[in-house]
């Protein structure tokens, strides 16, 4: 590794870091009053101190971090393996599985006469859809898979996704037809939202990352060899199909945590790698983890933002983080028309 | 002695057409070159015997044992394979893609060693890509990337080395050098590469002349037979011509 590659790495570990420690401190501070150190300190001393920041804010704050470092390593996952830059971590079906899951519970639920949305949704209702959404993602994963009959060929997998995706579609649709107020709920789950993180998803999502992040890393090279071409990367005496499985189900099971347990939140899984990579190119090994910390670090700002921009009122975050992420890809695209 | 590697009755077909028929063949340690006109099935040939193209009908033999009888590593630990136009991307640089070529021995998760390094080193000596082992892929040439693919090929160490047209974008200096490794290379190896400069092909050992999905001839590249089918498949639009002990094949414009 020459100096200047070490150096880059090193800036932006330390940078990731600091800007996870700065947004942690403000998505402690941030209340419905905007941000406020004081006033978190004076709410830390009186009564309600460890029900507000405890209880709400810091498993929210934690909870966004591990959100969107999920989303930050299935997107570099979904990249290195599609060996496409624009690939993102909902490509194999779980984003329509999950929405697909809410929506069958949030029907049922209402047909059966026992209405609940998200914003007043009780703790069982609560786990009820995380646990549908999951479901819905593994089975729209699983789907695919079936339908591009394993992980052998890279495009009928990608292939296999987008069908899938246009399939479930219509199932949410017919049963959103049928069952219309189940639509609120679905339009609540397709912004994304952190506002419901409590200490139970963070224990998940953490459970998440440690179990995804080291199997990817574990495989990286893998990523690092299909660089190269599939059939090259075969001539180097891998097993493809197995390794490739291996590395959908990391994918699969980051994302389907994070949709669960925050709905649909755009752009972070696709933005991250691409700000690692400009900031510090390197091998996938180093990629995976820098794209976990810096999805951490933009879905915490985003949720930070979220609260506080037009506070006591709050923004969806999935909006905020198509703003910035949209945004950031423009410039992208504009800055390489230039050169 | 036993090929090192060997086709028999080798069929394929590629969305319905058949590009290799009923094709045997034995390499023996020596620079091949398989050479023939657009669509002969070179390039499918080349893959048949290193395992990445299914086959139809027939089989190949590595060292007298079945190719699908090696495990995938034990075959990646004896054959080196150099694809077609590799259209590699990605951030890698050039020290990390060569270093690539270790992992039939490394596997996954194996750190290298000494000698390792010292192969990685060695090969891109060899391919002349040594003096920018922290450039990165997207910052080369046409000619220089297919240096470093094929340093990455040569860093395997391999007893038998598949080369797909290996001298694409290459100019003609570096193609000079790349025959006189492969000669170096073909003392204590197998060299089999697809070649479509006729020229560099009749500086091999041995010519394979593919046409139609079959072999229509091979042997030495002084065989006189073999001269006849070469501009036989080309339409007879070059010529052979002895220069000293060596062959040139020149445009035939009369």
């Amino acid at each position: 590794m020459s100096e200047a590659e070490h150096r880059a790495r090193r800036h932006l570990a330390i940078g990731l870091c600091a800007l996870t420690l700065l947004l942690a401190l403000a998505g402690l501070a941030a209340g419905s009053e905007g941000w406020s150190i004081s006033q978190t300190l004076a709410l830390l001393n009186g009564p309600d101190g460890s029900l507000v920041v405890g209880q709400i804010r810091a498993p929210r704050t934690l909870g966004a971090w591990l959100t969107g470092a999920l989303l930050g390593l299935a997107g570099a996952v979904a990249q290195g393996l599609f060996r496409n830059p624009l690939a993102d971590p909902y490509l194999l079906g779980s984003a329509s599985g999950a929405v697909l899951g809410v929506v069958l519970v949030l029907a049922a639920t209402m047909l059966t006469g026992h209405g609940i949305s998200l914003a007043t949704a009780d703790t069982i209702a609560r786990i009820g859809l995380v646990g549908a959404a999951f479901a819905g993602a593994l089975l729209g994963v699983t789907l695919t898979l079936a339908l591009a009959r394993g992980a052998h060929e890279t495009t009928r997998l990608l292939l296999a996704g987008v069908v899938v995706g246009v399939l479930l579609g219509a199932v949410i649709d017919m049963v959103t037809t049928v069952a219309p107020d189940a639509l609120r709920g679905k339009q609540a789950f397709l912004l994304g939202s952190t506002g419901f993180l409590g200490w139970g998803s963070c224990g998940l999502m953490a459970a998440g990352v440690a179990m995804a992040l080291p199997l990817a890393w574990r495989l990286s090279r893998m990523l690092d060899a299909l660089t190269l071409g599939e059939e090259s990367a075969m001539s180097l005496g891998l097993a493809l199909p197995r390794l490739r499985m291996a590395m959908v189900a990391a994918l699969a099971l980051a994302t389907g945590m994070a949709v669960s347990q925050a709905g649909l939140i755009a752009f972070v899984g696709l933005v991250s790698p691409h700000l690692v990579r400009r900031f510090a190119p390197a091998a996938h090994g180093f990629t995976l983890v820098a794209s976990a910390a810096t999805g951490g670090v933009l879905l915490l700002a985003a949720d930070v933002l979220a609260r506080s921009l037009v506070a006591p009122q709050e923004l969806p975050v999935g909006v905020l983080t198509a703003v910035l992420g949209g945004g950031y890809l423009l410039w992208l695209l504009h800055r390489r028309k230039i050169s | 002695m036993s090929a090192a590697l060997q086709a028999q009755n080798v069929s394929v077909s590629l969305g319905g057409n058949r590009v290799l028929n009923d094709v045997s063949l034995a390499l023996q340690p020596g620079w091949t070159v398989i050479v023939g006109p657009n669509g002969a099935g070179k390039s499918t040939l080349l893959r048949g015997l290193a395992g990445l193209q299914p086959l139809e009908a027939g089989r190949v033999l590595l060292r007298g044992k079945p190719l699908t009888a090696w495990s995938v590593r034990e075959r990646a630990q004896q054959i080196a394979w150099l694809a077609q136009q590799g259209s590699a991307t990605g951030e890698l640089t050039v020290r990390q893609i060569v270093q690539l070529g270790r992992l039939p021995k490394l596997g996954l998760f194996a750190e290298p060693d000494a000698r390792d390094q010292a192969l990685v080193q060695l090969a891109m000596v060899a391919a002349e890509c040594d003096a920018w082992p922290h450039r990165r892929l997207h910052e080369l040439s046409g000619g220089e990337r297919q240096r470093v693919l094929l340093a990455r090929a040569l860093a395997v160490d391999a007893p038998l080395l598949l080369l797909d047209e290996p001298t694409t974008h290459l100019d003609p200096p570096h193609q000079v050098a790349l025959v006189r490794l492969f000669k170096r290379l073909a003392r204590d190896r197998t060299v089999v590469s697809v070649l479509h400069d006729v020229p560099l092909a009749l500086q091999a050992n041995r010519l394979v002349v593919m046409q139609a999905g079959r072999i229509v001839s091979e042997g030495s590249v002084d065989d006189p037979a073999v001269h006849a089918s070469l501009t036989a498949v080309f339409d007879h639009a070059i010529r052979i011509e002895r220069f000293g002990d060596r062959f040139m094949a020149l445009p035939n414009l009369d």
